[in-house]
């Protein structure tokens, strides 16, 4: 992998939060960061393919689309905590999942449409073998969504 | 369902072209607006009202973080004082080390209220940046919910549903 360049840190410092919404959006970062279009392209491509570019996304507001969201807790017996991830990670609203460490070892996230499709979902899931208790951590309030690291 | 009637069929198709692979080429937008089946002017008058309404909450790069440097990070659920909730989450989501501070609902056995996601270059660096923010807002009880395993990280697909 090759060590990211003074250019590269300023490119993806500026493309984090800022995508513009326009016909040539790549032309547009290219003038603030005072090169050509084709330059940005190249090596955003590059990025992407060594790996420091994940994806550009869209992050939608989850709750305005109509979906609900909550983090899931698991408690999961030890011998069954790879085939209840596994299970786990073939539910399409189940974003994140994760083994922690901690007596609720297993920890997914879950969108889905409605309240009652999110009931039905994780009554399957209570019902898997090997788990042993579930919290259903629903928030509250997001004070902070921002995955954004500066890149020095 | 019925929430979800407010999003219009366009809306649907311009979330599933939008939450795809974003195009790098010159006119990605044009690209999407195809795919939907509409001009660009109008995919990209419906983006904007999508921002104004802020059902896109943000539009730009994903960064691997292991690649660019931050190589740990943990979840810490704090026990916060319900007097003192909204304080202490205003103050943690300052920090710069934190990405993510929510306000969650308790169980029975489990009495922690405020998530946040810390991130650092090592465990010794989180458990640092932990240690500082427990002594800024004198909130100690907590746990330290240390990745063993990442099964799945992926990004929502929304309006896939059959």
């Amino acid at each position: 992998m090759q060590a990211l360049t003074t250019f590269d840190k300023a490119l993806l410092n500026l493309l984090q939060g800022n995508l513009p919404v326009c016909s040539r959006p790549f032309q547009k970062l290219a003038e603030e960061l005072g090169t050509e279009e084709s330059v940005v392209l190249e090596r955003l491509k590059a990025l992407k393919e060594e790996g420091y570019l994940r994806r550009i996304g869209t992050f939608f507001n989850s709750s305005r689309l109509g979906y609900e969201g909550t983090l899931v807790a698991l408690r999961v017996r030890e011998d069954r905590v790879e085939q209840v991830a596994k299970a786990i990670n073939t539910l399409a609203g189940a974003t994140h999942n994760y083994e922690r460490e901690g007596g609720y070892n297993l920890w997914f996230t879950l969108l889905t449409p409605s309240s009652e499709v999110e009931s039905a979902i994780l009554a399957r899931v209570r019902a898997l073998d090997g788990v042993e208790s579930m919290l259903n951590l629903r928030a509250n309030r997001k004070y902070k969504i921002n995955v954004q690291f500066k890149l020095a | 369902m019925e929430k979800c009637q407010e999003i219009d069929e366009l809306d649907r198709k311009i979330v599933r072209a939008l939450q795809g692979d974003f195009p790098l080429v010159a006119e990605p937008y044009k690209v999407m607006a195809e795919q939907c089946g509409i001009s660009e002017e109008e995919f990209l008058a419906r983006v904007e009202v999508m921002r104004a309404e802020k059902k896109i909450r943000k539009m730009g790069a994903v960064l691997r973080h292991r690649e660019v440097g931050f190589k740990a990070n943990v979840l810490v659920a704090w026990e916060v004082p319900a007097e003192r909730l909204d304080e202490v989450a205003r103050q943690m989501a300052e920090s710069p080390h934190v990405s993510h501070c929510y306000d969650r609902n308790t169980a029975p056995d489990w009495p922690y209220n405020l998530y946040t996601m810390v991130h650092g270059t090592s465990r010794e660096d989180c458990e640092e940046i932990v240690e500082g923010l427990a002594a800024e807002t004198g909130i100690t009880n907590r746990t330290m919910l240390y990745t063993k395993k990442e099964w799945k990280k992926t990004s929502m697909r929304y309006f896939t549903e059959a």
